[in-house]
C-alpha cells in the first residue's frame, strides 16, 4: 500500500516521515500491518542495517503474510506478537538495557507510532530524533473527552465511544501523552441529532 | 544595546591567578544589592573601557549559579588575542568598577537528561564548573572529562577532583592521556545528553564521533564562542541610521556600529546565537564569513553577515542597520 498524503491539518495532529537508514550500532524497528513493507524498504536501503536491528511486529488483520519476509531480511532478532499490548514488557525491556545510539523506526497504524514513540521518549530519546513512516490502516485511536476511555481502529466519524456509548465528533487535536486524538461527544447541543457516520478520509 | 542584555554596574572584589594563564575576577554589585540568579552555562558580557576603545567580551560564569553575592569569571590570557584578555589580565585591579550585562543562557543543561556527559578543553571547562552546582544541589547526574595541557594549566582540576572524585575525569595532554571518546560515548545509558565546550578540533570531533554513533542533534551541545579577528579596514555604509563607518584593523564589524552610536543587536558575540544577523543591501567585494550561525548557501548569496565574527574585503558594503 503506498504512502497515505494526509490533508493539511492544525498543529498537533503528528506528521510522518519515511524511514531512512542512520548511523549506529543498534537498532530498533517496531511495526505492525502494512508497516512491514517499510522495514522491508529499509533492509533495501541499507544491506548492512538488519543484521543489527530488533524488529518487533504487530501483524493485525493485514500482516499475516509479512512474518515470512520479514524473516527472511535477517534481522538480530526477530518478535512477532498478537498485539501492541502484549509486546510493551519487551519494548520496555530491549530500551531499558540500551545505549545511546539506538536508533528507533516506528512505522504502521497511527495508534501503534503514537504508543511506541511515548516508551522511546519515557526511555530518554528525544522525541524528534525518532523516525516515523505512516503504512496500512487509516483507522484512529481515539480518547473520549467525556469518560476517558480510549477506542482504538476508529474508522468513521462521529463513532459510538466504546466506554460510555455517547456518538462522538473526530477531531485532528492529538495527544502526545495519550497518543490518541480527542473525541468529542458530536450532539451535546442537540442531544439526538447525530450526522450520519462517514468513514475517515473517505 | 541588545534584547536580553541589560547591564549590572559591579566592583571587582577579588583577583585569583590560578596558574600562568588563567585569572578568576569577581565581582559584586557597586550598589550593594542581589546578583541574579541565573543557570548553569550562562555568559556574562563584560564592558572594556580601554582609552577610547570598549571592547565587549563574554565569558562563562562560573560561580554558583543560586550565590547572589558573588559572580566570578576566568579569563585566559591571550597574547596573540586583540586585547580583551590583556586588558582583563594587565589592567583589571580590586576596586575597579565595571559594567556587565545580565546573564545569559545560550549553553544551558538540558534538564530532561537522565545524565549529563561533559567534556571539557582547557579554559572550557568554566560553564561546567557553574553547571555542577547546579547539578549538585539537585542531585543530578554527571559524568566531566578534562582534558587540559598540562596539570600545572589544568585550572580547578583539583577542585572538581576532591568535590566530585567518582565524575570527575582529567586528562593532561603532555603526559600523552587522552580521552577514549569512542569508548566513553558507546557505553552510555539511553537519556545521556553530551555537553562539549573548548577548542574548535575538539568541539568537531566530539560532534563528529557523536554523529557516527547515533547519537540525536538533539541529545549533543556545544558552545564555542570565537573571538572576534582582526582584518584589513574596510567602509561600511549604514543604511538606515545613514552613516558611512570605518572598521579598524583590531576592531570589529559590530564594535564599529556601536562606536558610531548605532544600536544593534548581539547576545553571544561570538558567531553562534544569530542575533546580531544583518541583511547586506550592497556590495562589491568579498565577504569573510567566520560564524557558525549562517548556512553555505545563506554564506553564499551575499544577502547577510552577523557583524560579531564576520568582515569584509572590498569597495563597497552597505547594509540594513
Ligand atoms: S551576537 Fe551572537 S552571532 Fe553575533
Amino acid at each position: 500500500m503506498p504512502n497515505f498524503e494526509f490533508p493539511a491539518s492544525i498543529k498537533s495532529r503528528p506528521v510522518y516521515g519515511r524511514l531512512e537508514p542512520r548511523k549506529g550500532k543498534f537498532h530498533l524497528m517496531i511495526a505492525d500491518g502494512e508497516g512491514a513493507e517499510a522495514l522491508i524498504e529499509l533492509a533495501a536501503a541499507d544491506g548492512a542495517l538488519m543484521a543489527k536491528s530488533h524488529i518487533i511486529y504487530i501483524p493485525r488483520d493485514t500482516g499475516a503474510g509479512f512474518a515470512e519476509k520479514l524473516t527472511a531480511l535477517g534481522p538480530a532478532q526477530l518478535y512477532i506478537g498478537p498485539s501492541y499490548p502484549a509486546a510493551v514488557p519487551r519494548l520496555r525491556r530491549v530500551l531499558a538495557d540500551a545505549h545511546m545510539g539506538l536508533q528507533v523506526y516506528l512505522t504502521g497504524t497511527e495508534g501503534l507510532m503514537g504508543q511506541a514513540m511515548n516508551e522511546a521518549m519515557a526511555a530518554g530519546i528525544p522525541h524528534s530524533a525518532i523516525q516515523t513512516e505512516h503504512r496500512g490502516s487509516l483507522a484512529r485511536r481515539m480518547q473520549c473527552v467525556h469518560c476517558k476511555g480510549i477506542t482504538e481502529d476508529v474508522m468513521t466519524d462521529p463513532f459510538v465511544c466504546s466506554h460510555c456509548g455517547l456518538h462522538l465528533f473526530v477531531r485532528d487535536h492529538y495527544s502526545r501523552r495519550l497518543a490518541a486524538f480527542q473525541g468529542v461527544r458530536v450532539d451535546a447541543e442537540d442531544p439526538g441529532n447525530i450526522p450520519d457516520p462517514v468513514e475517515l478520509y473517505s | 544595546m541588545s534584547a536580553g542584555t541589560d547591564k549590572l554596574a559591579v566592583t571587582v572584589t577579588n583577583i585569583v591567578p590560578l596558574n600562568d594563564l588563567v585569572t578568576r575576577f569577581e565581582f559584586q554589585r557597586s550598589d550593594g544589592g542581589e546578583l541574579p540568579t541565573f543557570s548553569g552555562g550562562a555568559h556574562t558580557v563584560v564592558e572594556m573601557r580601554d582609552g577610547d576603545i570598549t571592547r565587549l567580551n563574554p565569558y562563562s560564569l562560573m560561580s554558583d549559579p543560586m550565590d547572589q553575592s558573588t559572580y566570578a569569571i576566568s579569563v585566559r590570557r591571550d597574547d596573540a588575542g586583540r586585547g580583551g584578555s590583556l586588558f582583563m589580565h594587565n589592567r583589571v585591579r580590586v576596586g575597579d568598577r565595571m559594567v556587565i550585562s545580565y546573564p545569559v543562557n545560550l549553553f544551558s543543561l538540558d534538564l530532561r537528561a537522565r545524565k549529563h556527559l561533559m567534556i571539557a578543553g582547557g579554559i572550557g571547562i568554566t560553564p561546567f564548573i557553574a553547571q555542577i552546582k547546579q547539578l549538585a544541589a539537585t542531585g543530578g547526574r554527571f559524568e566531566l572529562h578534562y582534558a587540559a595541557r598540562s596539570a600545572a594549566l589544568a585550572s580547578y582540576a583539583d577542585e572538581l577532583t576532591a568535590h566530585h572524585p567518582n565524575n570527575v575525569s582529567i586528562y593532561h595532554d603532555d603526559q600523552a592521556q587522552a580521552i577514549d571518546l569512542v569508548h566513553l560515548l558507546d557505553g552510555q545509558p539511553l537519556g545521556t545528553h553530551l555537553y562539549v565546550c573548548g577548542p574548535k578540533g575538539m568541539i568537531d570531533w566530539v560532534r563528529a564521533k557523536a554523529a557516527d554513533l547515533g547519537w540525536p542533534r538533539e541529545a549533543v551541545h556545544y558552545e564555542e564562542f570565537l573571538a572576534p579577528q582582526s582584518g584589513k579596514p574596510f567602509e561600511v555604509k549604514l543604511a538606515l541610521s545613514n552613516k558611512v563607518i570605518e572598521v579598524g584593523e583590531h576592531q570589529s564589524l559590530l564594535e564599529a556600529i556601536e562606536a558610531a552610536g548605532v544600536d544593534a543587536p548581539y547576545l553571544c558575540r561570538g558567531g553562534a546565537c544569530g542575533q546580531c544577523e544583518t541583511d547586506v543591501i550592497g556590495y562589491d567585494g568579498k565577504f569573510i564569513h567566520r560564524d557558525h550561525w549562517l548556512d553555505d548557501e545563506e554564506k553564499a548569496s551575499g544577502k547577510k553577515i552577523m557583524p560579531c565574527v564576520s568582515r569584509f574585503e572590498g569597495k563597497t558594503l552597505v547594509l540594513d542597520r
